[in-house]
């Protein structure tokens, strides 16, 4: 990339590289990891723990937020600049999750100051974990039909119900939590809430997927008692703040990048596993034509994640939607196309046999499964697109 | 829509307007009910617009703005299926002499491109299909220049020019990349006969029946043209994807608007969610090829590492969303859209002829993986 900063960025583009150099443990340089969003991965040793502490302190895990809540008070260009360096070094942000991508922002936004002082500053320094209680066994596309209640009790409110596809409820803190205060009212009838999942009467149960992970759990609620203070909006703004987290989702969701297993190019592992003709072309002809496709889309959705970075004044927009969809073509088809390179060798389960990263590939391509239904599904995106882009009205 | 510069939003801007006024599609339909390809009036407006002179630099009469410029000036172009010599003159024209051709020679043609009163086109394809390197025809050098042998066809506004860029073999065999030379000739030195494409465009089918050129017709280095040509090319497919953007994005407009105005079983056709999702797939395509096209435009401009290869990604997506964007531009119309009287016949029908203009989406899909070594 050819950078040419304006003058005042350039300095901070000195001031970050060297704070990045004395600050950044080598050792962790290319272990970006955004399913440490959902549960804690690695083993925390020394390195990642003084890693945390130094971003911690600086308040780079969460750059653009107020300095007074512990974020980084950059501009949004400055978090560029720092995004660049720490990229170029192979380096990544400790502090990273729901929390701080989904919950923290929407927070910022409609929280109230005492509600910021609280819960910002632990998760800028990403000591607290968030989970997300939005669907429900019932309340799946239709979100907002969810029954999960909340009564008011005078000082507190009284929840029961249940969520399911809780990602990473097991090893979640605190819950943000969608309720029903009102049942004579769909959308209208739902509040935002925050639940501390220490509370008497919450269950968390893992949930095991296919991949063989359990990244989800289902949590259930049996007369837990939340203080009033934890109502975010107003009783009846639930919905409102709960779409404004799903576009800042949405957007996180849509940028993603498969980060486990086979990391390299598709074509690439091509070679090494189908092999070459004496041209040194891909052997299996047809494979190599759907690997260009596959490629050609692979960079098209990127140059849109950039486009979409650069075109958005402030905040997600509606074209959350298209890179939302755009990404799980682009990951469902990159880990279908791996597995049927590697042929055999990608089909093993555990054991010997094959490599850790033939597993891992196997596993993550199956967990990439969910791309195309967390965040809102494909058809739910399409929905989205159609009625709030292209203005084609309430399907029937 | 990238973040443009307020001259480049200002071209834009002049862009749209001038051609919704000027030349809209059915200022296209009555040309070709007229059985009219040229339209001279339409390129006199362009070039008192500045646009013959984007690509050409300032001491040549060009102002120089960049391929950037120019795809916003070929998309808005695109939207209305207009007719001008712009693309073969202005942008192709103009590179290849810009990027080839001596400084005697950039000053014969350059400033007659910038101000409208010459116009190029480039001969190149003999076949079924574009590959410079099948190039047949050919260069025979002699004690007073060069004697040219063959034919070329598909000729994009090959009838009008006055100054033809033909490329021809004057060493090694056809299926090679080396040994090839470009040279200028004169119009009227050669023997041109219209071609009836779909699209309705100025194609010229040419024959060179022993035309000789003086040896300053040559452009560029003996036998080696072939690499600075396809880089030409290259410039030249990123104008043809933004033109097929622009045809696409109007596609989908017209498409968009007709459901929402068509009623059947008591309701708009917009209601329906099997139509709803298939037009949001269609307009995440058409965000997806925008992004390549806009990168490729400025990765020319900044003269960036991957200019070649996200050029080939440009053609290859803007060819294959327009062909889809117009098929299903004729299904959502339904029987109307199968009529000559609706527009979708001509969007299609020239979507057809820019697939193939330069390389179809095969082709340019051969060339990625040669590129990645694959």
């Amino acid at each position: 990339m050819n950078i040419q900063d304006a003058p005042a960025l350039s300095g901070f583009r000195a001031t970050v590289r060297s704070w990045l150099a004395y600050n950044f443990p080598p050792s962790l340089a290319g272990r970006s990891e955004e399913m440490a969003l959902i549960q804690p991965l690695y083993p925390e040793g020394e390195d990642w723990a003084a890693w945390k502490t130094a971003m911690a302190d600086k308040g780079w895990g969460v750059p653009t937020w107020p300095k007074e809540l512990g974020g980084g008070g950059l501009t949004k260009a400055e978090a560029r600049v720092l995004a660049e360096e720490m990229a170029q070094i192979g380096a990544y942000s400790p502090i990273g999750g729901m929390a701080q991508n989904m919950f923290g922002p929407t927070l910022l936004e409609f929280g109230t100051e005492e509600q910021k002082k609280r819960h910002i500053p632990p998760v800028a320094r990403g000591e607290i974990r968030w989970c997300q209680g939005y669907s429900e066994p019932g309340a799946g596309s239709d979100l907002a039909s969810l029954q999960t209640r909340a009564e008011d009790k005078g000082d507190h409110y009284l929840v029961n119900g249940q969520k399911i596809w809780t990602s990473g409820s097991v090893h979640a803190h605190w819950c943000f939590c969608l309720v029903r205060t009102d049942r004579s009212k769909k959308h209208e009838g739902i509040s935002f809430l925050l639940i501390d999942m220490a509370s008497p009467g919450i269950e968390v149960r893992p949930l095991l997927l296919m991949s063989g992970n359990s990244t989800f759990g289902e949590v259930f609620f049996t007369d837990v008692k939340v203080p009033k203070e934890n109502l975010v909006g107003g009783l009846t703004e639930g919905w409102t703040i709960a779409k404004r987290l799903m576009q800042h989702e949405r957007s996180g969701i849509g940028a993603r990048k498969q980060t486990h297993g086979e990391m390299r190019p598709v074509d690439v592992v091509a070679k090494e596993y189908v092999g070459r003709d004496s041209e040194g072309r891909i052997a299996d002809y047809d494979l190599r034509s759907r690997i260009t496709r596959h490629k050609m889309w692979e960079r098209a959705h990127r140059l849109t994640v950039e486009r979409v970075a650069e075109e958005s004044k402030a905040g997600p927009s509606t074209a959350t939607s298209v890179l939302k969809n755009a990404g799980s073509i682009m990951l469902q088809t990159r880990g279908e196309l791996l597995l049927e390179i590697m042929g055999m060798k990608g089909l093993g389960w555990y054991g010997e046999g094959y490599s850790e990263t033939e597993l891992e590939t196997l596993r993550v391509t199956l967990q990439n499964k969910a791309h195309s239904i967390y965040g809102g599904t494909y058809e739910i995106q399409n929905n989205i697109i159609a009625k709030r882009i292209l203005g084609m009205q309430d399907h029937q | 829509m990238a973040v443009l510069s307020a001259e480049q939003t200002m071209l834009k801007d002049a862009a749209d307007g001038w051609v919704r006024e000027y030349a809209p599609v059915s200022a296209f339909r009555k040309m070709r009910d007229a059985g009219q390809a040229q339209n001279p009036a339409c390129y006199q407006d362009m070039a008192d617009m500045g646009w013959t002179g984007i690509l050409i630099p300032e001491e040549y009469g060009g102002s120089d703005f960049g391929l950037t410029a120019m795809t916003l000036v070929m998309e808005e172009l695109g939207r209305q299926l207009v007719v001008s010599p712009l693309f073969s003159t202005a942008l192709l024209g103009a590179t290849i002499i810009a990027n080839m051709a001596d400084a005697r020679q950039k000053m014969a043609w350059l400033p007659a491109i910038a101000d409208g009163s010459l116009r190029v086109c480039l001969a190149v394809d003999e076949g079924a299909h574009h590959d410079i390197r099948h190039t047949a025809l050919t260069a025979t050098q002699t004690d007073d220049g060069f004697v040219l042998n063959g034919t070329k066809t598909h000729v994009v506004d090959g009838m009008q020019a006055e100054l033809i860029l033909v490329l021809a073999r004057s060493d090694g065999t056809p299926g090679t990349a080396d040994g090839l030379s470009l040279f200028a000739v004169q119009g009227k030195h050669i023997q041109r006969k219209p071609l009836g494409v779909l699209d309705r465009r100025d194609y010229a089918e040419m024959t060179f029946d022993g035309v000789k050129v003086a040896p300053d017709a040559l452009i560029g280095p003996l036998n080696q043209a072939g690499p600075r040509l396809e880089q030409a090319l290259d410039i030249a497919r990123i104008g043809l994807a933004a033109e097929m953007l622009g045809l696409s994005q109007q596609a989908f407009d017209t498409t968009l608007e007709y459901l929402k105005s068509r009623k059947q079983f008591d309701t708009v056709l917009a209601q329906f969610q099997a139509i709803q999702h298939r037009m949001a797939d269609l307009f995440c395509q058409i965000e997806l090829v925008r992004s390549v096209v806009e990168h490729a435009a400025r990765s020319v401009d900044g003269d960036a590492p991957d200019r070649t290869e996200v050029a080939i990604m440009a053609k290859s997506m803007a060819n294959d969303l327009a062909n889809l964007m117009t098929r299903q531009m004729v299904q959502l119309h339904g029987g109307i859209g199968m009529t000559d009287l609706h527009d979708a016949g001509l969007y299609l029908k020239r979507a057809r002829a820019l697939e193939a203009l330069f390389g179809n989406t095969a082709w340019q899909n051969e060339r990625f993986a040669n590129l990645h070594g694959y």
